[in-house]
């Protein structure tokens, strides 16, 4: 990937005419004003100094999404070749800006003020109230907290998702079976699988696996009561649907490493055992820290077992962030505390992986 | 000639040639007990859905695994959903219902990861093979732009999602998830597309940009074709990931618009012991992704293997 000067070398003589440019300039501008012009119309309107009669803020819509067509347009009609290259980019880049940077500086607005959906009052803004109610909240922390065994628990996922990798990639027979078979659980919507294990294969008095633990001598076993049983569980289940998500990055790597590599480290007199820890793990220190960062992004967004398992329970022992702020709304409609919420959450999580990034990055740098 | 007997053996046979030995058998053993160990843990879940979608009261109770062998299979699950031989001619609200939500499911999955695959493919072709500045930023800053969408959690977007679509009248819309599944496996596509057009030489379109085809004449007749594998392969990871999404469909769909995995939450609190209609709903949900894994298992892999090793 190169930063200076195009890949792709290209000589074109643009001959743009004149009116082709006016002309683009104009459909730009155009669209444009009138994207203002119908914006301000159903400002005003909402404000009440007009009556316009607007159902709902859609013309606004149609209005940006023929402006987002025109700007498109008008970059081949005055830029030409230049142009047609950015179009190639710009839909993407249009798409994402209005989809993210719009809500975030909206959610931004929403997270200063009281705002209950269940309650007539409307939108008020408070200033950093819902800040202080933030420090003062017990399970945000809790949830925070469970956050960071989560995290710790991608230790142990890797781990066996490495093993895993190893063992497709060693001489055996029906390897597509196994590899279709290990791939399955990544298949399952998280959902279908909170209730297959979750709620049917862990309950404790029918579920095959309380019969195997009561077959092992555990009396009355039960999965949820416990704080840190049921912690275990929720990573037990979060595992097991995305340990094939590493295994396939990981075996990816593993075959990439050419044959000779270990064949020499064998001719050296290494056994399986140095042969692994000084040849091939090294070798796969990249691709495991890609595998990992992937992983620990995905760990963050963890929610939907939780929140059909446990609901967080049991006193917030399994609840994750994602799945606090869910409740936060879906039972107390607190749009204007949970938007908050979550706006530190990203905020911890951009810091986190800023310097997270940034010591892969010293640490991996003398090695290349 | 005689220190010729009396020397060591020089000449060996390579240990493959050799006779196996105790050591081997027992490795052997080791790594088919594991394989087999971990394929019981991935595939047993899955087993215990469809048996249990065919078992009674008592089955259950009694926790019986094997069918015709510890208990006879019952309809009585795939009946309440109305996907049983004797009430699949009868009319059911419950399957009504359920074909409504499988049919959200897939328009939304396909459309949203169609989309994701076209936006996300013309943007890693372009800044695979172009220099832009869209003011400071440079190809390095935008590729960045796009993957930094992957640390965004959803919960940050939802909520301001939740009160725009409310404004826009897109609350409870396919849209409006189309909209919001596309950005979420953009990152995704374009981190593999940009690795895909990275592996095809700048010399084919350059070849044929001489011979007289435009730019995007290039791409489509040229590019297109080439990167045709990893644009399957970007579809159909985007299609597992829409199709499973829970979080925002949860909170901005009510009654119209409801996917499928809403539909099997929903249900999943008044599970009490009517154990064989969930067994039977949440197979339902996940057949058709456990058919694509196991048909089109060489792209997921390809998919996911593509940006790990370069």
């Amino acid at each position: 990937m190169t930063d200076s000067g195009d890949l792709l070398h290209v000589v074109t003589n643009d001959d743009i005419p004149r009116r082709r440019v006016v002309f683009g300039r104009a459909i730009v501008w155009g669209s444009a004003a009138l994207l203002a012009g119908i914006a301000t119309a159903q400002t005003l309107d909402r404000a009440g100094t007009l009556d316009l009669g607007f159902a709902n803020w859609r013309p606004t819509l149609y209005a940006y999404v023929l402006w987002a067509g025109c700007l498109c347009w008008g970059q081949v009609l005055v830029r030409g070749e230049q142009g047609k290259r950015a179009l190639f980019v710009l839909p993407a880049v249009l798409f994402v800006v209005s989809l993210v940077v719009f809500p975030l500086i909206f959610g931004l607005i929403i997270a200063f003020s009281d705002w209950n959906l269940s309650s007539p009052t409307g939108r008020k803004f408070n200033g950093l109230d819902n800040l202080r109610q933030m420090w003062a909240d017990p399970f945000y922390w809790n949830a925070l907290r469970n956050m960071i065994w989560y995290m710790l628990a991608i230790i142990v996922e890797y781990a066996i998702a490495f093993g895993l990798a190893l063992l497709l990639n060693s001489q055996i027979r029906a390897r597509k079976f196994f590899r279709v078979a290990f791939l399955m659980p990544l298949m399952l919507s998280p959902v279908a699988v909170s209730w297959m294990i979750g709620k049917s294969m862990l309950e404790p008095r029918f579920g095959p696996l309380a019969r195997l633990a009561r077959f092992f001598g555990v009396e009355n076993p039960s999965f949820f009561e416990s704080p840190e049983m049921a912690r275990l569980v929720m990573m037990a289940l979060d595992a097991w649907t995305y340990i094939p998500f590493m295994m396939i990055m990981i075996l990816a790597g593993l075959q990439a490493i050419p044959k000779e590599v270990q064949e020499a480290s064998r001719v050296d007199g290494a056994n399986a055992w140095r042969g692994f820890w000084e040849v091939t793990f090294p070798l796969m220190l990249p691709v495991s820290v890609t595998a990992i960062l992937i992983r620990i992004i995905f760990k963050l967004k963890l929610a939907d077992i939780i929140i059909n398992v446990t609901s967080g329970g049991p006193g917030g022992a399994t609840d994750s962030v994602t799945s606090f702020i869910f409740r936060e709304y879906r039972d107390r409609s607190n749009v204007g505390y949970g938007t908050m919420l979550a706006m530190v959450y990203l905020l911890l999580i951009v810091i986190f992986m800023t310097v997270l990034m940034k010591l892969l990055d010293r640490w991996m740098r003398p090695q290349y | 000639m005689t220190d010729a007997a009396a020397s060591p053996q020089i000449f060996r046979d390579s240990p493959h040639d050799r006779p196996p030995q105790l050591a081997w058998y027992a490795s052997r053993l080791a790594i088919y007990g594991m394989l087999i160990l971990w394929t019981v843990i991935c595939l047993f879940p899955i087993y215990w859905t469809i048996t249990t979608s065919f078992k009674m009261a008592p089955d259950v109770m009694k926790g019986n695994m094997v069918p015709w062998w510890d208990y006879t299979p019952k309809w009585l699950g795939w009946r309440s959903l109305g996907l049983s031989p004797d009430t699949i001619a009868t009319g059911s609200t419950v399957r009504a219902e359920f074909l409504g939500r499988f049919l959200n499911s897939a328009i939304i999955s396909l459309t949203s990861s169609g989309l994701a695959v076209v936006l996300g493919s013309l943007a890693a072709y372009g800044l695979s093979r172009f220099s832009y500045r869209f003011g400071y930023m440079r190809n390095s800053d935008i590729s960045f732009f796009f993957l930094s969408q992957l640390i965004l959690p959803p919960v940050v977007l939802a909520l301001p999602f939740l009160v725009l679509y409310k404004e826009l009248a897109l609350l409870d819309t396919r849209i409006g998830l189309i909209l919001l599944y596309t950005l979420t496996v953009l990152p995704i596509v374009i981190w593999i597309m940009r690795d895909q057009f990275a592996g095809i030489p700048a010399e084919l379109e350059e070849a044929a940009l001489v011979d007289g085809l435009s730019i995007w004449g290039a791409f489509a007749t040229i590019i297109l074709p080439i990167a045709l594998p990893g644009m399957a392969a970007a579809f159909i990871l985007s299609l597992v990931l829409t199709w499973n999404e829970y979080f925002f469909a949860a909170l901005l769909t009510s009654t119209y618009a409801n996917t499928l995995p809403v539909m099997v939450a929903s249900q999943t609190g008044s599970q009490g012991i009517s154990w064989w209609s969930m067994a039977a709903l949440s197979f339902a949900a996940i057949l058709p992704l456990v058919i694509i894994g196991i048909v089109m298992e060489r792209y997921i892999i390809k998919g996911m293997a593509a940006g790990a090793v370069k």
